[in-house]
């Protein structure tokens, strides 16, 4: 980025206004432009990092779809929608997080932050009920797996891909928690305002970024084969 | 790449030192789009509709996706360059998969010698 016209403009509100960036910016607002775009870059390598095993879901459930229809049979879509609601529901808390310290409301920030860390705990806490529930079935893939279907073979590899997709999603999860956490803190004492809010702000998209995976794993893992 | 930085100001910016708070009647509107998109997916996914019910689950995936990242990740509100990024990452996605199931899908053409 080389310096536009607008650094002399904000310099020129005086100390207060230069204290809220680094010195190697122009103006706050650059300063949050190119947080966001570095988060962004790395939200966009997560979607590759994601992107390897949505294609390896596409290459078997093609080679194999009565396999992954008849394993995916075996997921609760109960469960699964009820998660999906929860996450939704965090996203928006995060986004009103957000939105609370572009406004320099603390105690807003904490109360937000603190509904999204409960509904993200609520979303980890039913997956880790599906888990134990398909460790129980004898679905975990490996020595132990049993699934009375045409071809236990694949269902298998279904829900290896289950397991991998779904368990590097909560671990996401478990890290966007510990985010927040940090968040809590900071926000707790005040150190968000409304010219300055970038850590907040890169969390919200992580956090946004982790509910998109959900998106597309909720439809690709559990409503599969489901008419008929 | 110096003209991106002022892009914002094309958007729809409301006052507040230059950045987009987004009223909450528009995060509450998404928060229910989003809802009614899900209850819709998981409806449709107990007809058959034939072919379509992967391109009706897909469909509504990407409608979601899009919706979360246009207002709950303020691309809406962003510089270009950030849409660029994002519109980049999407390019090498399809290529990732376009390239790999045309591989699988062709494997069967051609006869292997020797074999």
């Amino acid at each position: 980025m080389s310096p536009d016209g607008h650094a002399t403009a904000v310099h020129g509100g005086g100390a207060h206004a230069a204290a809220a960036h680094a010195g190697h910016f122009d103006s706050a607002e650059q300063q949050r432009e190119s947080a966001s775009l570095g988060m962004w870059v790395f939200l966009v390598t997560e979607l590759m990092f994601f992107g390897g095993l949505f294609l390896a879901y596409i290459v078997y459930r093609s080679a194999w779809p009565e396999a992954f229809g008849a394993a995916s049979h075996h997921l609760d879509v109960r469960l699964g929608t009820f998660n999906t609601i929860v996450l939704i529901g965090s996203s928006l808390t995060m986004a009103l997080a957000v939105r609370s310290a572009q406004l320099g409301r603390r105690q807003a920030v904490v109360i937000f932050l603190v509904l999204t860390m409960i509904l993200g705990a609520t979303f980890l806490g039913v997956k880790a009920y599906e888990y134990h529930h398909k460790a129980v079935e004898h679905l975990l893939p490996g020595h132990g797996f049993q699934f009375e279907g045409a071809d236990p073979r694949h269902a298998s590899m279904f829900f290896c891909l289950y397991f991998a997709m779904t368990g590097l999603h909560a671990l996401h999860m478990i890290v966007g928690l510990g985010i927040l956490t940090v968040m809590l803190i900071m926000g707790a004492r005040g150190r968000f305002s409304a010219a300055y809010y970038n850590p907040i702000e890169c969390s919200g998209l992580y956090w946004h970024f982790v509910d998109i995976i959900w998106i597309f794993l909720f439809p690709l893992l559990y409503l599969l084969e489901r008419h008929g | 790449m110096a003209g991106h930085a002022k892009a914002s100001g094309d958007a729809n910016t409301s006052g507040h030192g230059g950045h987009h708070v987004v009223p909450v009647r528009v995060y509450l509107g998404v928060f229910a789009a989003l809802l009614v998109l899900t209850a819709l997916t998981t409806a449709a996914a107990f007809r058959d509709l034939g072919p379509f019910n992967n391109v009706v689950a897909l469909g509504i995936a990407v409608l979601k996706a899009t919706l979360v990242v246009l207002f709950f990740m303020h691309v809406k509100y962003s510089t270009r360059l950030t849409g660029l990024v994002i519109a980049a990452a999407l390019c090498w996605m399809v290529i990732l998969v376009a390239l790999t199931l045309g591989d699988y899908w062709a494997r069967g053409w051609l006869g292997v010698a020797g074999r």
